[in-house]
């Protein structure tokens, strides 16, 4: 179907938006209505029911304090995003603060700042987390500021990047001659103009902090148990396996369709924004 | 050529400066007293002064900094808290474990990536084309470690193919080590695979509307030649760019699939270093697994005009 879209001409881009935004709301729907409707608490124990399959009092069955699995996902999905959500915002407001007076000022001020971000970029992967994470504690708010940190780099440098090219232009020149201090002008008449790209690469980063959200959860250095999280769910379940799969199956569906739905909407959200990026 | 290479590791110095630096203070914002950490639960004010003495702590900050960069420059990055050892061996050891794991994986997802992101790119918008995308965005959102379990689910409690937990060295017993191995490269190569793949077959469709592509065609040269010879070179160059990251993001997130399969690599050893509390661990780990990124990129800067004649040396 996706074959005869594009052969047709027409981009696969607002089906993919459809196939994001649908699994998103889904998965959103599907969290909300189980804990309205669940009668189980996701953290309360029955060590009468530990293990269940799925069946029709456990729908996707108990895990090993006998927790309705399903209710644990639903109250999962909130934590899980929550923690990521506001990491980008974190994330932005660094990228912000470092991005727009280095696109902006340029000199001395651009080239240091750089240099910071290529300092903090020098950490790969999750190892700048996890560092921040050893002197935070294993806590929510340790996580975002973690993540929200190593997150800013790149938002600093899109920033700085459209910045750069704006700094010229009439309409940042008349601010300046009407007498606009340079705080005004980069608020008021810069920072809207760099809402598209902010959103493309914010999307981007979306995925890759949900990712590392699980993986600090399952590593056990994200939101502490009892709390449910999807990647904490999935280091339980290892020792598990073969008591009950299910603990380890599906928690991580969970995080893939939250994870291919964001990928789906960012796909489409760049290809709108930024054309240049179109078959990437 | 000898010109471009210093000045990229000149470029280098104020980074790793500031590495250590980044490093230095995230270990000292940790609440706490690292003697006390030390003594654990002895009281003795003696004792703890004497430590403290020895351990540069009374010093000045900026000069306990300078102390330590020193140590860092002769390789001496202390002694475990943990187990007494010093660091330097103990990280050296496990981290062969993750540079094998995570080589083997980047360079079979790479390869895979070339051939099937050339091969979409030339069949744009057909069948091939629309499953390799459909397939690589699914890469892109499933978590190693989530693959990871499902093998063991698959291969090791259902069909019992393959030993699912452990390590065995490949000088030990060359064989056993690939069992042991196959599961989390498989992982790691899927799941790092997919956006490789996305950008190789990007970057081809690009480079496949260029004028010398229709040159080679026109001079009859086959499609397989037109395309592994004379295309494939032109993406390479952009390619590796996102391979030396892939290569750190694998590193710096090794602690993941390690734990998954129970691997004695750098990233385990990471976390329960930050379980034990064991800082100077997790500063030596830090700061290797940072330099080792920074090297690698060093590598693949100086490799790009290997590719790609039109970077200026």
């Amino acid at each position: 179907m996706i074959a005869a879209i594009t052969r047709k001409g027409k981009s696969p881009l607002r089906l993919n938006a459809l196939i994001g935004g649908f699994g998103f709301a889904s998965l959103i729907l599907f969290s909300l209505l189980v804990m309205v409707f669940s009668p189980y608490d996701p953290i309360e124990t029955d060590f009468l029911n530990r293990f269940s399959g799925p069946s029709a009092a456990h729908w996707f069955g108990t895990d090993e304090y006998g927790r309705d699995l399903m209710t644990r996902i639903a109250h999962g999905a909130f934590v899980s995003l929550r923690v990521s959500a506001l990491a980008i915002l974190l994330a932005m407001l660094i990228g912000a603060v470092i991005g727009l007076p280095s696109g902006y000022f340029g000199g001395w001020l651009d080239k240091t700042l750089m240099v910071i971000v290529e300092a903090i970029m020098a950490f790969p992967g999750l190892l700048l987390v996890l560092g921040i994470m050893t002197a935070l504690g294993p806590n929510e708010a340790g996580v975002i500021i973690a993540l929200g940190i190593s997150y800013s780099p790149p938002i600093a440098r899109v920033l700085r990047g459209t910045v750069f090219s704006l700094r010229e232009k009439e309409f940042v020149e008349s601010s300046r001659l009407i007498g606009n201090n340079e705080l005004t002008t980069i608020l008021r008449h810069i920072l809207p103009n760099c809402i598209s790209p902010l959103t493309v690469i914010a999307t981007s980063i979306f995925t890759a902090a949900l990712l590392s959200e699980t993986a600090l959860s399952f590593l056990g250095l994200g939101v502490p148990p009892p709390a449910p999280s999807w990647g904490g769910m999935l280091a339980d379940s290892r020792i598990f396996l073969s008591l009950n799969a299910w603990m380890g199956i599906l928690p991580g569906l969970a995080i893939s369709v939250a994870l291919l739905s964001v990928n789906l909407i960012g796909d489409a959200l760049r290809d709108t924004f930024d054309p240049q990026m179109r078959n990437l | 050529m000898a010109q471009y290479i210093l000045k990229k590791i000149l470029f280098l110095i104020p980074t790793m400066f500031l590495v250590t630096l980044i490093v230095f203070s995230v270990m000292r914002m940790v609440p706490g007293d690292p003697v006390e950490l030390i003594l654990r639960d002895v009281q003795n004010p003696e004792l703890a002064e004497r430590l403290r003495e020895e351990m540069g702590l009374n010093k000045h900050i900026v000069l306990q900094y300078f102390d330590w960069l020193g140590r860092v420059f002769t390789l001496d990055l202390g002694t475990s808290l943990h187990n007494g050892q010093p660091v330097i061996g103990t990280m050296f050891s496990h981290f062969l474990v993750s540079l094998q794991v995570v080589s083997i994986s980047i360079v079979l997802a790479s390869l895979l990536a070339l051939i099937g992101g050339t091969l979409a790119a030339w069949q744009q918008n057909r069948s091939l084309d629309v499953l390799t995308v459909m397939f690589s965005i699914t890469c892109m959102s499933v978590p190693s470690f989530w693959l990871g379990i499902a093998f063991i689910l698959l291969f090791g409690v259902g069909l019992q193919w393959l030993p699912t937990v452990g390590y065995v060295s490949p000088t030990e017993d060359f064989l056993e080590s690939i069992q042991f191995l196959i599961l989390p490269v498989a992982a790691l190569a899927i799941t790092e695979m997919g956006g490789i793949l996305r950008m190789v077959r990007s970057t081809t469709i690009d480079v496949l509307r260029q004028e010398y592509i229709t040159h080679a065609r026109a001079k009859g040269l086959s499609e397989m030649t037109v395309l592994f010879r004379h295309a494939l070179k032109n993406t390479a160059a952009p390619v590796l760019t996102l391979i030396g990251f892939a290569f750190g993001t694998l590193l710096g997130g090794a602690a993941v699939i390690e734990t998954v399969f129970t691997l004695p690599g750098i990233g385990r050893l990471l976390v329960t270093s930050i379980y034990n509390r064991d800082y100077a661990m997790v500063q030596g780990i830090m700061l290797l697994i940072s330099f080792t990124y920074i090297f690698i990129n060093l590598i693949v800067d100086l490799l790009y005009p290997v590719f790609d004649p039109r970077v200026k040396l």
